[in-house]
């Protein structure tokens, strides 16, 4: 048999994560052109999307508009998803190997850099992965209780996530209501006697790294007002002469913004979010339940490395900001996965482009790529994907026509589909996934939310067997 | 962004050469590797140098014999590092600035690799074509 790609010997691609990366690989394969290609699209829980689903906050559902576009791709008659299928548990390496040409690794950045500072696993403590995989119904968080019965609390980290937890903290339960945020979820915040938000940012305001759009909707929640300390927003030397440098629109527009909540005066709101600049976590201190009661932060100036970046350097002052919850947002990180080479500096899988690289000749190993957050690390927004995907399948595309690929004993779909139907008899396909989206969406048409999700994998089973029984 | 995540992709091996290597030995990495610059290393795998193609095309109109003289005679050796932490944007105008194609990045005093000017650029057209993306999803949405 000559060349997979031909419709007699179509080449078999499985892809490990249905998250954004994993369908603009698929998107990309798909509309090569003379390329017959067959997808393959695995993801250990039942529903795809990724962290469009489970970590893009619920009352940004602009953004998860996007998904509409991943429907569009996974009804291509070439497209499969098998959902719970968990690569490593259900399906090894091994296994993909003996049935598909290429494989390809999107399984993003699954946990939480962490602060490296004493009191960090104080009870109270949280990585801010874990709140917002919370709150989106992740299946794997929802039995997670914070405690919202504190005044007071801290968010280390000024990115985006950072401001998704901030503002989810600060929303009022009407203003959730109207989300798909998850029920368990809107029920404790409903509860919610939190104060004060304190974020903590460790370079200055120029650097922080929050877009415009974040921060402005910051001055408009209902229930809120948003304060910043005028002596923190007031630009040092070095910033100055480097957005003089710049003239980068985008910081001064964020200075501006940033000056007038300085001088904004609070209203009869009854919550405050409040964004510190230049303070950075140093240690979190407990009472003697060993619960946070404190985190002591050291005020930073900035200095500039050789290539110009400011970055924040301790000093001698000291400050305490007593609060009962802390959650950590300095970045996701990835995991690795098993039998695939992992580059631990960058917390990524090792690759050149997009190849997955042998951990000691550092030559690219044959038929497995990789593409997303495990490729690159955790930065820019869902669409940076998109060309990052498109690299990766520009090598896999290079690979084919050198002949640099797998030869599975089994590349036909059904002897995947029954291998699969073996290891995993309770799999979901997208038509599964279709069915548990209408429920969703019907359910939460009554309350006016866009849909109620399902939290947890066995509801999912339940609620396939009653559509089943119903069709029968 | 910073310019760890051009590092994410680049595999982890920096090539490099000793100082006392010919610069016909240079050339020969550059087209087998398809690159523009060698990190010059000293015996204790301190970075000492920089070997650029323009270095080597600046002196070899002055010199006849410059493929067989060591990397040391023309390298540049008051060089720009970065760190890992650096950020996208002013590592691009750092390198727009003073006209600077590579950078060798350093973390704790080991090199870690090696930053083009046209891996900056291409990180900055995926990262604009992503929020431009983003943006317009966003945008259309209800539309699509």
């Amino acid at each position: 048999m000559g060349q997979p790609g031909t419709d007699t010997n179509p080449l078999r691609v499985a892809i490990i994560g249905a998250g954004p990366s994993g369908f603009y690989v698929a998107e990309h394969l798909l509309r090569q052109q003379g390329l017959v290609v067959e997808i393959d699209m695995l993801d250990r829980l039942p529903t795809p999307y990724g962290l469009v689903r489970g970590g893009v906050a619920p009352d940004h559902q602009k953004i998860k508009a996007v998904t509409a576009t991943y429907d569009k791709i996974a009804a291509h008659p070439r497209f499969h998803f098998y959902g719970y299928v968990e690569f490593g548990k259900d399906l090894t390496l091994h296994d993909l190997r003996e049935m598909y040409h290429q494989i390809v690794y999107t399984t993003g950045a699954q946990t939480d850099q962490h602060l490296g500072i004493p009191g960090e696993d104080l009870h109270g403590s949280w990585p801010a992965t874990a709140f917002v995989a919370w709150y989106n119904g992740h299946p794997d968080f929802c039995d997670y209780q914070f405690d919202f019965s504190h005044e007071r609390v801290a968010v280390v980290g000024v990115g985006n996530v950072a401001v998704d937890v901030a503002r989810i903290l600060c929303r009022t339960p009407e203003e959730l209501a109207t989300t798909d945020i998850a029920d368990y979820a809107l029920e404790a915040l409903r509860h919610s006697r939190v104060k004060e938000v304190h974020m903590l940012g460790r370079r200055g305001p120029a650097q922080a790294v929050f877009t415009n759009p974040e921060l402005k909707e910051l001055g408009e929640l209902a229930g809120a007002d948003v304060s910043v300390l005028p002596e923190e927003v007031a630009l040092d030397d070095l910033s100055r002469i480097a957005l003089e440098k710049s003239q980068d629109r985008a910081t001064y527009r964020k200075l501006e913004l940033l000056q007038r909540y300085a001088a904004h005066k609070a209203t009869t709101k009854p919550r405050q979010l409040i964004i510190r600049f230049l303070v950075s976590p140093v240690e979190l201190l407990g009472n003697a339940d060993g619960q946070v009661a404190a985190v002591r932060l050291v005020k930073n100036v900035l200095y500039a490395t050789e290539a110009g970046t400011l970055r924040p350097s301790p000093t001698d002052q000291f400050e305490t900001l007593p609060v009962g919850l802390v959650f950590r947002s300095v970045g996701y990180r990835g995991v690795p996965l098993p039998g695939v080479p992992f580059d631990e500096r960058w917390g990524v899988i090792l690759n050149q482009k997009g190849r997955v690289l042998h951990s000691e000749t550092l030559q690219p190993r044959v038929g497995e790529y990789t593409a997303g957050w495990i490729k690159r690390g955790p930065t820019g927004v869902i669409g940076t994907n998109k060309p990052d995907a498109l690299e990766t399948v520009r090598c896999m595309v290079e690979d084919l026509a050198q002949g640099a690929i797998l030869h599975p004993a089994e590349p036909q779909a059904t002897a995947a589909e029954k291998r699969i139907q073996e290891r995993q008899p309770m799999y979901f396909s997208y038509a599964d996934w279709r069915r548990l989206n209408a429920l969703e969406v019907a359910k939460g048409r009554a309350g006016g939310q866009p849909r109620v999700k399902f939290t947890r994998v066995e509801a999912m089973l339940t609620a396939r067997r009653n559509i089943e029984k119903r069709n029968h | 962004m910073n310019i760890q995540t051009i590092l994410a992709t680049k595999g982890a091996h920096v090539i490099t050469i000793r100082p006392e290597q010919a610069i016909r030995e240079a050339l020969v990495l550059f087209i087998r590797h398809n690159i523009g610059a060698l990190v010059v290393l000293d015996d204790a795998g301190q970075l000492i140098g920089l070997l650029a193609e323009r270095d080597i095309i600046r002196a070899a109109p002055m010199n006849e014999a410059i493929f067989s003289q060591p990397v040391s005679a023309v390298m540049t050796r008051d060089i720009i590092t970065a760190v890992p932490q650096d950020d996208l944007m002013s590592v691009a105008n750092t390198m727009t600035e003073m006209r600077i194609r590579h950078l060798p990045v350093v973390d704790q005093g080991r090199l870690v690799g090696i930053v083009s000017i046209g891996d900056v650029v291409k990180a900055q057209r995926d990262h604009y074509h992503g929020e431009v993306d983003t943006l317009q999803t966003q945008l259309l949405a209800g539309d699509i």
